[in-house]
């Protein structure tokens, strides 16, 4: 099993204390799978991500990712793992804007310490960025920012590919054609990918599919 | 609804009370320099203004003696029965005091205490014991007279006026008076003065003699005025456009919602109006303290640059009041000016995302190496062809401006080349993110280069002075006693005891004339070795000191020399009759008058009525000590034996005072851009979260971007004090042979002082990494939280 979640709880502060957003949440996802997360907004859906990614703490339960218990890991061993393990897609892109194009593909391979200029040079011509690797992000449309993010993360290989609403700032031609070529790359890098999504069309593209409502899974 | 829209707008302050207080205080801080010089001048300017009114100086034209020497009342009778109106004038030191003794009955009308003019007991003012005015301040710091005391707030600082009668018996001067006054209406018919009193030379009225010699020291004061204000513009500038930029989202919403263009643009000019009188009291009462701290500096310098007394305390003036406030609401359209512009010419959809795109940012960065280029190009074309003190300033204004202009284009192409060379992706994106947060950071990093250029330039143009100085004063005052004389007798009574006990006797002659269309002091020099061994030429012909010897040349000060347009071998008449070859041209610091020299025994053919009253005396040091008992004994007073030693240190004790108001000032302005840097940053600092969250969540630590940012921002500033060090050579290059030459007429060679520079570059450093860490750690310590909403927020 690549990631094995237990009992995972998470809560923020509010003006009356604390507010549970996770309320014990178990969850299994095996290397390879793909598996879309979906729910109401503030059902917990970006929190359960980010604590699997390491962006942020747990405050109860556990999370095994690949061996290693990341809810025992402090600042320094959750950078480690964002870096070595996980890559994040964000629904805003967040590329890096002070870097043209093609130094963006290769960031987070070269931040692992995993340079492959061929492999990167490759997913730029598969997701049609080949003419704009010279480019600055802000000179891309929404559509090409996401192919970037994608290219970004694949080209850095991670085990697991954690994608909270990538398609959510496109429109629907767009995010499926997206959508379609982050499953076949990412089927053809072996990784595992759990997906935040709104949309129920979307998530049944994928091959499981789990709900969370009031911070429990459905 | 307009106050609906107002609490719309003023909400942003509230969410953003750091911004509020950027403004506030970077505003606050522009008037009150600005200001606090302002009311310098303003104090001494009355100061002058006074003087001016109540002793007529510089409006009349004055008859004194040639030699300089006292008038005596004979020759003044004489004169009158001649049928010159003249009105004699008594003036010298009683205790700290400047006693002047008028005569009400022949002064020109409106001169004198303004009481007595307006009705007061002339009777009183005659009487035997008579009346002493002066401000109260004064009247309390003098000696016991027996004369009745009157206060009068109107007169001159440090100044007290008595009845010609009183004033002489006061100051031991009976039956002398110091000059004449020549009333503006004259008979038509009179004799001549060189019949009446053939000693007597006329100086014609020199108009506010002193306002005209101290203008180039307020302009001075004003350009450091000036410059701090820009740099406290700076940090405005920057938080003006930051929130007007972050606004945009809401200007967007209000006109959507119906509010018109213009409406809306005048309730923001009003907020920013609120907000610049607020800043601007605060100025105000700021620039009221920092004059009332620097005000006995200044008051010191001017008294002994110029002999000019200045209040040592402020008054509070309406105008100065206003003026302060008007600065302020001036600096806030200036800074607001763009910002209000930009958000006219926008399109009511437009969502201000492009606003700080890389494609505008270069867009920016071609227009501002544009414009640095021409102005630098106008400093050099006014360096080679510029005149005047106007042209040195504007000269210094447009290499400031252009410097600070091309600060960020040449940073941007440093960090480029920097990029371009690095290996690592996290050092590529370090200079990369650098080069992106460049447009952010370029206001308050052009701050710091301004105030580290003026701070390496003026303490080249102050040290260079103080190394040229010191070896002027060891080549001038090279005699180890000087001893001034009353009279002939004195004269040569001195003599008489001195000359068995020292070396040499060097006696001081000299007259006023107009030479080469210059008033000019026309010096005797006896021909000995102090002045062949001392004294340093700026150019000369071969065999000077001989040929002045033989009386075939005279020498001339620089400033002479500049402004009567004399060189080497030029010919100048300096008596009737009398025309000589200028031989040398010697360097005469401080002096803002023209010299000339010539040896003392064709001085004393072409002016045989000249006594010498003055002496320098040549003897061993360590004699010094029993010679002045000597003298002290013979019946000399005290006050008329000066020792070098203390001269020098009185001379230079004068000259570090005048430089204590720059240094202050330039300490002040480098605060300011500190400030500046800080406020910068710690704004700059939220914004910065969406560019450094990505690189987080590819696995930096929170600690590693913090350093990250720290090295960022003290490279950027380490790259700024770099470039600061060839504009403030440029600018000491120009403050001393462009401003200082219109100013004073003379020039100073540039020194370089590398070490001055090592120490001021290092206090920038660390006043960078102070504005710096902060921020820095506040980013290490920022909870994961608000960096994961970067990923969701809409930026």
């Amino acid at each position: 099993m690549l990631l094995t979640i237990r009992a995972l709880a998470k809560s923020f502060p509010g003006p009356d204390g604390p507010v549970p957003v996770l309320r014990g949440v178990d969850l299994d996802l095996d290397a390879g799978q793909t598996l879309a997360l979906t729910g109401e907004s503030g059902s917990g859906k970006s929190t359960l991500l980010h604590l699997v990614g390491g962006l942020d703490a747990a405050d109860g339960g556990t999370i095994h990712l690949g061996g290693v218990a990341v809810t025992g890991l402090d600042d320094r061993g959750r950078a480690r793992l964002r870096r070595d393990t996980v890559g994040v897609i964000f629904q805003q892109f967040n590329l890096i804007a002070a870097l043209d194009i093609a130094t963006n593909i290769a960031f987070q391979a070269r931040l692992a310490g995993r340079p492959d200029p061929a492999r990167a040079a490759a997913l730029a011509e598969r997701l049609g960025l080949t003419p704009h690797l010279a480019k600055f992000p802000e000179a891309l449309s929404g559509g090409q920012q996401q192919r970037v993010a994608i290219a970004r993360t694949l080209a850095a290989r991670p085990a697991l590919i954690l994608a909270d609403e990538p398609t959510g700032n496109l429109d629907e031609a767009t995010a499926d054609t997206v959508l379609a070529l982050m499953l076949d790359l990412v089927a053809e890098a072996g990784a595992a990918l759990l997906m935040v999504t709104h949309s129920q069309r979307l998530a049944a593209r994928l091959d499981r599919r789990v709900a969370l409502s009031q911070g429990r899974l459905a | 609804m307009n106050r609906a829209v107002f609490a719309a707008l003023s909400g942003h302050w509230r969410r953003h009370p750091l911004q509020a207080f950027t403004l506030i205080a970077g505003l606050a801080l522009a008037t009150a320099l600005w200001s606090g010089v302002q009311a310098i001048n303003a104090e001494a300017r009355a100061s002058y203004d006074a003087a001016a009114a109540t002793l007529g100086e510089g409006r009349y034209d004055q008859l004194i003696m040639a030699d300089g020497g006292p008038i005596p009342m004979a020759l003044y009778v004489a004169l009158r029965r001649a049928g010159w109106l003249v009105s004699p004038v008594v003036d010298g030191q009683l205790g700290d005091v400047r006693l002047v003794g008028i005569d009400p009955m022949t002064a020109p009308a409106g001169m004198g205490p303004v009481r007595l003019g307006q009705g007061a007991d002339i009777a009183a003012f005659l009487s035997e014991t008579g009346q002493i005015f002066a401000r109260a301040d004064v009247l309390a710091t003098l000696p016991a007279t027996g004369a009745a005391l009157v206060a009068s707030p109107d007169l001159a600082p440090g100044t007290a006026i008595a009845d010609l009668a009183l004033a002489q018996r006061l100051l031991g001067r009976t039956g002398q008076v110091s000059r004449l006054i020549v009333l503006p209406q004259q008979p038509l018919r009179q004799t001549a003065l060189a019949q009446v009193a053939p000693g007597l030379t006329l100086r014609a009225a020199q108009g506010t003699d002193i306002g005209r010699l101290t203008d180039s020291f307020h302009l001075n004061l004003t350009a450091f005025g000036l410059l701090s204000f820009a740099v406290g513009i700076f940090i405005v500038q920057g938080a003006v456009g930051l929130a007007f930029e972050q606004r945009r989202g809401l200007v967007r919403t209000l006109r959507a919602l119906g509010l018109p263009l213009r409406r809306l643009l005048m309730l923001m000019a009003a907020e920013l109006l609120a907000l610049a009188l607020v800043a601007g009291v605060l100025g105000v009462a700021l620039g009221y303290l920092i004059a009332a701290a620097l005000l006995p500096d200044v008051a010191a310098t001017i008294r002994g640059l110029y002999g000019a007394q200045v209040a040592g305390t402020l008054a509070l003036r309406p105008g100065w009041l206003a003026s302060g406030l008007a600065i302020a609401v001036l600096g806030a359209g200036l800074a607001g000016v763009g910002a209000l512009g930009r958000i006219a010419r926008a399109p009511l959809l437009d969502s201000g995302q492009g606003g700080a795109g890389i494609a505008r940012a270069a867009r920016v960065a071609r227009w501002q190496a544009r414009a640095a280029g021409a102005m630098i190009a106008g400093a050099g074309t006014l360096a080679l062809t510029g005149q005047g003190l106007i042209a040195g300033f504007g000269m210094l204004a447009l290499l400031l401006i252009g410097g600070a202009l091309a600060l960020p284009p040449i940073l941007a192409w440093l960090l480029r080349r920097a990029a371009g060379l690095a290996r690592g992706p996290v050092a590529q994106w370090i200079w990369a993110d650098a080069r992106a947060g460049l447009p952010g950071l370029s206001l308050a990093l052009m701050a710091l280069l301004l105030a580290m250029a003026a701070n390496i330039g003026v303490a080249t143009m102050v040290s260079s002075f103080r190394l040229t100085f010191t070896a002027f004063l060891d080549q001038r005052l090279a005699s180890e006693l000087y001893v001034q004389t009353a009279d002939a007798a004195q004269a040569a009574a001195v003599l008489a005891t001195v000359t068995p006990l020292v070396d040499a006797v060097l006696p001081l002659m000299s007259v006023v004339r107009t030479v080469a269309g210059q008033p000019a002091e026309v010096f005797a020099a006896r021909d000995h070795a102090t002045y062949r061994q001392n004294w340093q030429f700026l150019a000369a012909v071969p065999g000077v000191w001989d040929l002045l010897a033989q009386g075939q040349g005279a020498l001339v000060n620089e400033q002479l020399s500049r402004r009567g347009g004399l060189a080497l071998g030029d010919m100048v008449a300096v008596a009737d009759g009398s025309r000589l070859p200028v031989i040398g041209i010697y360097g005469d610091y401080g002096n803002p008058a023209g010299q000339v020299i010539l040896t003392e025994s064709l001085f004393v053919r072409l002016f045989p009525t000249v006594i010498p009253l003055r002496f320098g005396l040549r003897l061993d040091p360590a004699a010094v000590p029993v010679l002045r008992q000597t003298l002290i004994a013979s019946g000399l007073p005290a006050s008329q034996i000066i020792n070098q030693k203390a001269l020098k240190q009185f001379s230079l004790q004068v000259f570090e005072r005048t430089f204590a108001v720059t240094a202050a000032l330039n300490v002040l302005t480098l605060a300011v851009a500190g400030f500046a840097l800080l406020m910068s940053l710690l704004t700059l600092g939220t914004m910065r979260l969406p560019a450094l969250a990505p690189v987080w969540a590819m696995g930096m630590t929170q600690a590693a971007l913090g350093r990250i940012e720290l090295l960022r921002n003290l490279m950027l500033a380490g790259l700024t004090c770099v470039l600061a060090l060839p504009l403030g050579l440029a600018l000491a290059w120009a403050l001393l042979t462009v401003v200082n030459v219109a100013a004073f007429g003379w020039q100073l060679p540039v020194h370089l002082f590398p070490l001055d520079y090592l120490r001021l570059g290092a206090l920038a450093l660390l006043a960078a990494t102070l504005a710096a860490a902060w921020p820095a750690w506040r980013l290490a310590r920022t909870a994961p939280a608000a960096l994961t909403r970067v990923f969701a927020d809409e930026r």
